[in-house]
């Protein structure tokens, strides 16, 4: 008879931790698609040489890290200090610069004031590249091994927990 | 006089050359027509409560471009649908597939009906079993009769 009672005490315990780790839950956080797909092919003029090009058919056989980036993008500008401080810490870490519907003078400027942690960057002007690669809020990180697969994606600023317990070992793992 | 007309000739032909033509409020009726018609089953990403036709996001507009390109391109609805969900997945579609992900949220309140429906005929069933007389025995009834006072209202 006493544990009839305690029925209800229970669902409402179990409410409770649904409800608190829905709370917990970033609802602009919304899973990839593309994982584990081929990165989608792009073609694209190069920020510092727009006689140049690169493609993501160029980067086969190397492990890289594409990170989506833009001068106007606020939350860049938060996380830029991180990838300086990375890259120069792990300079074998490849990371390419897409740089989102931007303007070259302004990204040329932002880059030079920041400094540049980036490989290249290459110019997506129109924003096309980034809808293939299902950007929708800049920034955004992609890990893509050797063969050209996305093998992870992170949204929003960049932390260096992220880099340093997620990133870094992933493309420790695929560069083997 | 004659320089007068001219002038004014050349006035109204002047004027007439800088009118601007008024801008159609969408190139393509029929495209626009049908980004309506599609753009109302897709959400934004960026304001997620939004549609992709409602949307004034930077993103929105840029997927408007490209689903008017594909309509211009003759693709069916399913095959935009398509294009927006290999890029962002499910989320951008506002009448989720029914796939074994979402099975529990399409079917999900048909169960708890059900749950409901089970739980309440249970309960009436009980209800009924507790109302039902049951006859009395011999000695049950002449149980009542010594505890009931009797017709001159003194105990036995």
């Amino acid at each position: 008879m006493k544990a009839r009672f305690l029925i209800p005490f229970a669902i409402f315990i179990a409410l409770v931790i649904v409800f608190f780790k829905g709370l917990h839950l970033d609802p602009h956080e919304i899973p990839s698609p593309l994982i584990n797909k081929p990165a989608p092919a792009f073609n694209l003029q190069q920020l510092h040489d727009p006689s140049k090009t690169l493609s993501a058919t160029d980067m086969r056989g190397q492990v890289w890290v594409f990170n989506v980036w833009a001068s106007w993008c606020v939350s860049c500008r938060e996380e830029h200090p991180i990838w300086v401080a990375f890259s120069q810490a792990h300079p074998e870490l490849r990371i390419i610069g897409l740089n989102y519907k931007d303007q070259r003078p302004d990204a040329l400027n932002w880059l030079q004031q920041l400094g540049n942690p980036y490989v290249l960057s290459v110019m997506d002007s129109d924003g096309r590249v980034g809808i293939d690669y299902g950007v929708y809020g800049v920034p955004e990180t992609y890990v893509i091994d050797k063969q050209g697969v996305i093998r992870m994606k992170h949204i929003g600023p960049i932390t260096p927990e992220v880099l340093q317990s997620k990133i870094l070992p992933l493309v420790q793992e695929l560069s083997k | 006089m004659k320089r007068a007309l001219l002038g004014l000739v050349l006035l109204t032909l002047s004027s007439a050359s800088l009118a601007k033509e008024a801008p159609p409020i969408a190139q393509d009726p029929a495209v626009e027509a049908r980004l309506l018609k599609v753009g109302k089953e897709l959400r934004c990403l960026v304001c997620q409560n939004e549609t992709l036709v409602d949307s004034h996001a930077d993103l929105a507009q840029d997927l408007r471009r490209e689903v008017r390109e594909l309509i211009r391109q003759g693709k069916t609805d399913e095959e935009i649908k398509s294009y927006l969900t290999q890029r962002y997945g499910d989320f951008v579609l506002y009448r989720p597939r029914v796939t074994t992900v979402t099975w529990l949220l399409w079917f999900g309140p048909f169960l708890l009906l059900a749950g409901a429906a089970l739980g309440v005929g249970l309960f009436i069933r009980r209800r009924r079993r507790a109302l039902d007389e049951t006859p009395l025995t011999a000695e049950e009834s002449a149980r009542i009769k010594s505890l009931l006072p009797n017709d001159q209202g003194k105990q036995v």
